[in-house]
């Protein structure tokens, strides 16, 4: 079951747009930054593929710039 | 099982965002996240909220616990904290973790034939109660010694201070909070008459500019300074770096200003000469509210055993300070300081401009300073002549570095020569305390006796011969530690610990008691803008972890002193508190009742009438001025403050050709002063494993050293191998090396001087000379 954490850079003006569409994902969790133009979140799957997946789908939203992943773990 | 797969998996996502914070806060210095943890708790979850303070640092950020059948399962700000407004820092988000630790000192320890055997704790109190008596019979009440913290509650304080200054009799008491704002505190008061400072955390909204005296408030004291930069982002406050090191303060700031060590004593004098030199001094304010005055110079720096200073003030005039200020020209003090006349100029038409309103922020740069008075001092001076002081927006404003050196050292007063009113050398403070404590007057010494570092020399000349250590971790913090550890290890001296880890210091106590974490209990903190915070207890401690206030009380009894101890276990923070608050009663400096703190998420002292004063010595805010005026300094008795003719005197040690390098120590975001508490939170401990050798670049190259290698740092006093860190975290000036001092296993004080400024007797991280050599 993996957990990962992502920074994730947001395109001028989109910051409402993109928390709204993670927020709409299951199994992740959304910390947007309060002074810096920046989203941090923390995704749980229930395997490999599926986080495989949920990852190819959050690079699909829209007003997303970049997004880097700090730190992975799997809980099995 | 299921359940515990559960915990599993939420515990790894906490560490997952943390991770991804910390790293955020490598990159946005300042960077803040509100908390959605509330949001994103699991359906079903129904945490009680509980407010507190943080358990980190001295801003006194408000927190609310989530506890889930009796664990602290969730932290997040409180919003309705004006401290903090519902912000945390990434060690504030994370601090209930480390209450797992596995090594958590959950039962006293006591040697017997060189291993720690597990014992009841009223046994461990029978045998330290009994070992300080009977050393009291044999060697008199100063042979017996108690060594506190910033970080003890105010009822920790407060009975500390009555068991040993009222009950034994003897002023063998001191804290850390000597380590990091005893300057603060002499600056205050040679200035002022009072301590603490005037302003408060709402100058931020106020403020025009930000000028930080080798502070680095991004990694200090980072919800203030995402504060700072949320008014620089929504209505263009500037913030000016003035340092000896890059950081992450300096990269987010307007501008970074990069001064040789020592030589801010120069720089301000030279601020303070433009400003004479160019008209702009508050005439009226400075005639009415100012007095001048010199001291002695030379003063030494104490590393010597039994040093003694005791200063001269002497009244000057204007004219004879305008002299003095003429060694100090822009031009003069540029060539020493390596500040430009440029840049030392922008400084003081900043000071200058009587239409832009500055606050100055500093905390250990300033304090830890072998002339630490004299430059508190200083920058009152800047202050006191343009009359930007006691307004919002206007003020100096000395940060703290733990989160109640302000309520419980310096308020409670837990130093050597100070009483929870006024100091031990005052007659009348004497009878207040003789008649709040109910014990003989006689009873308390009229001297103070040692100082931390000097009650450490005692440790090691073998003058005291029991000494008990409560939340602190001397082994690791003191300078020259080197000394303290042999002192603390020879026979001559029984040693009591009391903590929540075990730590270094620890490894060397005859006797350890287990003590309750933060929220195991519960307390009261003071912050660095006088602010009073209570919080209840939130969790069970685990075993036979105690409080420490009700360790001392405890002890207090078994030596026959009950009587003066008279609180009830489950209510003795409540009735502690109250006793305490008869000892602050009137306008200038009266504490909240305990109903309000209980309500509100503290409240700034003096409270008069139900109300806060959030601008001391201004008579629109401060109902404790009484001369008519619009400022009174009341803290002196003609109710003026002074501004002080204090000299450019050089560091105790300084860099020559066998040491060619400074050492300036401190700290980073992740951890926690010496570490016991943070290095045990995976995820901060993950982030910020080790401490690091930091180069300039240029340096670096010359002595061929790469980012990573060994390096060993040595002074006069020892040495510490550690890895070389080149253009990560900071970037000190050429000549110059930085060490963060928060790893156990790599001890920099080893190598630090215990040089300390005569009149505060602080010590001086931030300067000594090294040599550095690739391993």
């Amino acid at each position: 079951m993996p957990i990962k954490s992502y920074i994730l850079h947001y395109e001028e003006d989109k910051k409402e747009t993109l928390v709204r569409e993670l927020q709409k994902l299951q199994n992740c969790e959304v910390f947007p930054a309060k002074n810096h133009d920046v989203i941090i979140i923390v995704t749980e799957t229930e395997t490999e593929e599926l986080d495989n997946k949920l990852y190819h789908k959050l690079l699909e939203i829209n007003g997303l710039k970049h997004m880097s992943l700090v730190s992975g773990f799997d809980t099995k | 099982m299921a359940q515990e797969s559960i915990d599993r998996r939420s515990f790894i996502k906490k560490m997952a965002a943390a991770a991804a914070m910390t790293a955020a806060a490598t990159m946005f210095p300042g960077i803040i996240f509100a908390s959605e943890q509330l949001e994103n708790l699991p359906k079903g979850a129904n945490l009680d909220w509980k407010k507190g303070p943080c358990r980190f640092c001295g801003v006194g950020c408000g927190i609310l616990v989530g506890v889930d059948k009796g664990k602290a399962v969730a932290v997040k700000g409180d919003p309705n904290c004006e401290v903090n407004k519902g912000l945390l820092c990434v060690k504030g988000y994370h601090q209930t973790m480390c209450i797992q630790a596995k090594d958590r000192l959950t039962h006293a320890l006591v040697k017997k034939n060189g291993s720690y055997v597990k014992t009841p704790i009223h046994e461990a109190l029978d045998i330290v109660a009994n070992k300080m008596k009977e050393t009291m019979e044999k060697h008199g009440k100063d042979s017996v010694a108690m060594y506190t913290s910033g970080q003890s509650t105010i009822p920790e304080g407060y009975v500390a201070s009555k068991l040993m200054k009222g009950a034994i009799g003897t002023n063998n008491l001191d804290c850390n909070a000597r380590l990091c704002m005893a300057s603060a505190v002499a600056g205050f008061l040679t200035t002022f008459g009072a301590d603490e400072p005037m302003g408060c955390y709402e100058d931020i909204n106020y403020a025009d500019y930000f000028i930080t005296w080798g502070n680095n408030m991004a990694e200090m004291h980072p919800v203030l300074f995402s504060r700072m930069l949320e008014q620089k982002n929504n209505r263009g406050a500037k913030i000016i770096d003035f340092a000896t090191r890059t950081t992450r303060s300096s990269m987010a700031a307007n501008k970074s200003i990069l001064f040789e060590p020592q030589t801010d004593l120069a720089v301000a004098n030279a601020i303070c000469y433009e400003i004479i030199n160019n008209d702009w001094v508050n005439k009226l304010f400075v005639e009415k509210h100012c007095n001048f005055s010199k001291g002695l110079t030379n003063i030494g720096y104490g590393t010597e055993d039994k040093f003694k200073f005791k200063d001269k003030p002497e009244g000057i005039n204007f004219e004879e300070y305008k002299k003095f200020l003429e060694d100090y020209t822009p031009e003069k003090v540029a060539k020493y300081s390596k500040v430009s006349v440029k840049d030392i100029k922008y400084l003081a038409n900043i000071y200058g401009d009587p239409n832009k309103k500055v606050v100055s922020y500093w905390c250990m740069g300033m304090n830890q300073h072998t002339r630490g008075t004299w430059i508190n001092n200083l920058v009152y001076n800047i202050h006191l002549l343009t009359g930007k002081i006691s307004q919002p927006g206007n003020g100096p404003f000395s940060l703290t570095g733990q989160p109640s050196a302000c309520g419980t050292a310096r308020e409670v007063g837990t130093f050597t020569h100070k009483l929870p009113k006024g100091v031990v050398m005052n007659e009348k403070h004497r009878r207040l305390a003789a008649k709040i404590w109910k014990v003989p007057y006689e009873n308390i010494p009229s001297k103070p006796t040692y100082h931390a570092t000097e009650m450490f020399r005692a440790v090691d000349r073998g003058d005291i011969k029991f000494i008990w250590t409560q939340v602190t971790n001397p082994l690791v913090s003191l300078p020259k530690t080197g000394r303290y550890r042999e002192g603390m290890e020879k026979d001559s001296c029984f040693v009591v610990v009391s903590d929540v880890f075990p730590t270094p210091t620890s490894d060397v106590a005859d006797v350890i008691l287990p003590a309750s974490w933060h929220i195991e209990k519960a307390g009261l903190y003071g912050n660095s803008e006088r602010r009073t915070q209570h919080w209840d207890k939130m969790v069970e401690g685990p075993g036979d972890t105690m409080p420490d206030a009700w360790m001392t009380i405890e002890i207090a009894k078994r030596m026959g002193y009950g009587e003066l101890f008279p609180y009830s276990e489950e209510n003795h923070v409540e009735e502690i508190y109250n006793e305490y608050r008869q000892f602050h009663e009137g306008a200038k400096h009266g504490m909240a009742p305990l109903e309000v703190l209980k309500k509100e998420s503290g409240a700034i002292w003096p409270y008069v009438d139900g109300k806060s004063t959030q601008w001391r010595f201004n008579a629109e805010y401060d109902p404790a001025c009484s001369n008519g005026e619009e400022f009174h300094f009341y803290g002196k008795p003609d109710g003026k403050a002074v501004i002080w003719q204090r000299p450019y005197e050089p560091a105790a040690e300084f860099p020559d050709q066998e040491y060619p390098f400074w050492l300036n120590t401190g700290r980073v975001i992740e951890h926690w002063h010496t570490g016991s508490m943070t290095r045990r939170i995976p995820v901060l401990h993950k982030a910020m494993p080790h401490a690091y050798v930091e180069f300039h670049p240029e340096d670096a190259r010359t002595l061929g050293i790469r980012n990573g290698e060994k390096v060993k740092v040595t002074s006069r006093r020892g040495s510490c191998t550690l890895p070389a860190s080149i253009n990560e975290r900071g970037l000190p000036t050429r000549g110059q090396v930085f060490v963060p001092f928060f790893d156990e296993s790599l001890l920099i004080n080893d190598v630090t001087l215990d040089a300390f400024c005569p009149i505060s007797k602080e010590p001086d991280y931030k300067k000594c000379a090294v040599k550095v050599e690739r391993v």
